[in-house]
């Protein structure tokens, strides 16, 4: 018995050996990477309920030898000229474990139990109290729109420059659902990087809200608008199925599942399925989208300067839907002889609650007495509808 | 099919960009419409049997408010189910930092 041998065979089978084989420093290298990023998510709390298991699903997926996902697969099943074109079968004989997971983002049925949740813990009140405020999610969706023709700029191909400007729409399964459909490849990037920005709002909002808006609008104090009945917040998420998915119908995925969670939370008869929405399901698609999103995060389609270019992209995108938000807060509280605090615009980029509390954090700098909240609620719930049409919109185009 | 390709050019894709902000303009401008209107509808109704049930309820003196089930009959409830009053008690002893059995609460009413 040659024992030299067997530790030669044993050490040269281990993933350690990989490391040091060919591509192997790329699997190193994204180790690392997986490890700040469960850094941040753990100490530094950038959305750990998400970052935690992208930031696994990474670790996971670059362990040489573990054959947990497999990039090929999905290359092929992407490629109309291969035999395993749209295989599922083939993915199914032949995957990982965490290839089965990411089936569930591929069919886009993570994304949208995402929005069934989102929907079932989302009060439209407010807006429907002011549905002035739908304007206001329009206008902050001026990044996506800016950052795709950046990333044009950039000689990224249209699908991907698409993928890259939802970011600035500043909603996770929003991104995630358009970035599987037009450039999954990206996927890994668009998502840590659109879910790290969200966690930055804090930081990356205010400059732009004093930059924009004076001393004096922001310590607008707005008025209550009209209490909602519930009857009108039942029929709200009917009429916005019927309309919205009328309008666009690539859309229906996303705002179908948002408006039958938020339907499930408002009838007050089905309290047991909004309940397992809002906790269970949600708790339960959490973690396998995230693992699945960070198994895309392969060595060789993450350490590109592509990926550089995505969050710098991603910033500017955030900015911009900021900005967008702004200019048109702004605009109506001129044309309301400053009845509407502008900081409310900037809680348009979706990103349900942070971007209401942060409008909320500047307008009582500017005057300690004001609470904007329920007021900045509104164009953030219409920043999430806002998004999903601006999705459906290039889904149409370029899908 | 995509309506838009690689191929296309820049302005063409540029174009695009602002078609659909746009078109994110208009859908939600619609929206708007049909939600004033939906919400004009509720609030006429609202108006109609308002006095209808003021007027039957005018001779009759104004019934106090039932005390809140599980308390010592001294908070009042206006228009305020009570998950939502025990909930906000909670948010008030959590601000105050004192403990809820210190505090007392009067009346808790939705102000609209």
């Amino acid at each position: 018995m040659d024992i030299g041998k067997i530790l030669l065979d044993l050490w040269n089978d281990s993933g350690f050996a990989a490391l040091f084989v060919g591509f192997g420093w790329q699997n190193a290298v994204m180790l690392a990477i997986s490890c700040v990023l469960l850094y941040l998510a753990i100490v530094k709390k950038f959305e750990p309920l998400l970052l935690c298991g992208i930031a696994f699903g990474c670790l996971l997926t670059n362990l040489p030898g573990a054959g947990l996902y497999h990039q090929d697969l999905w290359d092929n099943f992407m490629n109309a000229d291969h035999a395993d074109y749209h295989s599922y079968g083939t993915v199914l004989s032949n995957g990982g474990l965490l290839d089965f997971f990411y089936i569930g983002v591929k069919t886009s049925i993570y994304p949208c139990l995402i929005f069934m949740g989102v929907g079932a813990m989302t009060d439209f009140g407010p807006m429907l109290s002011r549905p002035k405020s739908l304007l206001l999610g329009a206008a902050a969706q001026l990044g996506v729109f800016a950052a795709f023709v950046g990333a044009l700029l950039l000689k990224f191909t249209p699908e991907e420059a698409a993928s890259i400007g939802i970011i600035g729409g500043a909603d996770g399964p929003t991104a995630i659902f358009l970035t599987s459909k037009l450039a999954p490849h990206l996927l890994g990037a668009i998502a840590v990087a659109a879910y790290s920005y969200m966690a930055l709002i804090p930081l990356i909002q205010p400059p732009f809200m004093k930059l924009l808006t004076t001393e004096e609008q922001r310590g607008i104090k707005m008025e209550q608008a009209r209490s909602v009945s519930k009857t009108e917040k039942i029929v709200f998420p009917i009429v916005v199925t019927l309309f919205v998915a009328l309008l666009l119908p690539d859309t229906a995925p996303l705002i179908g599942c948002l408006m039958l969670g938020n339907l499930l939370k408002e009838t007050g008869v089905t309290d047991r399925l909004s309940d397992t929405v809002q906790n269970a399901l949600m708790n339960i698609v959490t973690i396998l989208l995230s693992t699945s999103v960070g198994a895309t995060m392969v060595g060789s389609n993450f350490l590109t300067v592509q990926t550089l270019s995505i969050v710098v992209l991603g910033v500017v995108a955030f900015v911009l839907s900021t900005c967008g938000g702004l200019i048109g807060g702004v605009i109506m509280c001129k044309l309301t002889k400053g009845k509407v605090n502008p900081l409310i615009g900037s809680a348009g980029v979706s990103a349900v609650p942070m971007a209401a509390r942060v409008a909320n954090k500047e307008g009582q700098k500017a005057n300690p007495s004001n609470f904007l909240l329920m007021h900045a609620m509104g164009p953030n719930v219409a920043g999430v509808i806002g998004s999903a049409i601006a999705a459906g919109f290039l889904l149409s185009v370029f899908g | 099919m995509p309506v838009l390709t690689a191929a296309s050019s820049f302005a063409e894709l540029s174009l695009t960009a602002l078609l659909g902000y746009g078109v994110v303009f208009l859908g939600l401008i619609l929206l708007m419409i049909v939600v004033t209107i939906v919400g004009k509808i509720f609030t006429a109704g609202e108006k109609k049997t308002a006095p209808a049930a003021k007027a039957q309820e005018a001779p009759a003196p104004a019934p106090e408010a039932p005390a809140a089930p599980g308390t010592a009959g001294q908070l009042k409830l206006h228009n305020v189910e009570p998950k939502t009053a025990a909930m906000l008690m909670a948010i008030v002893a959590n601000k105050l930092g004192k403990p809820l059995n210190e505090l007392r609460f009067i009346s808790i009413k939705e102000v609209e």
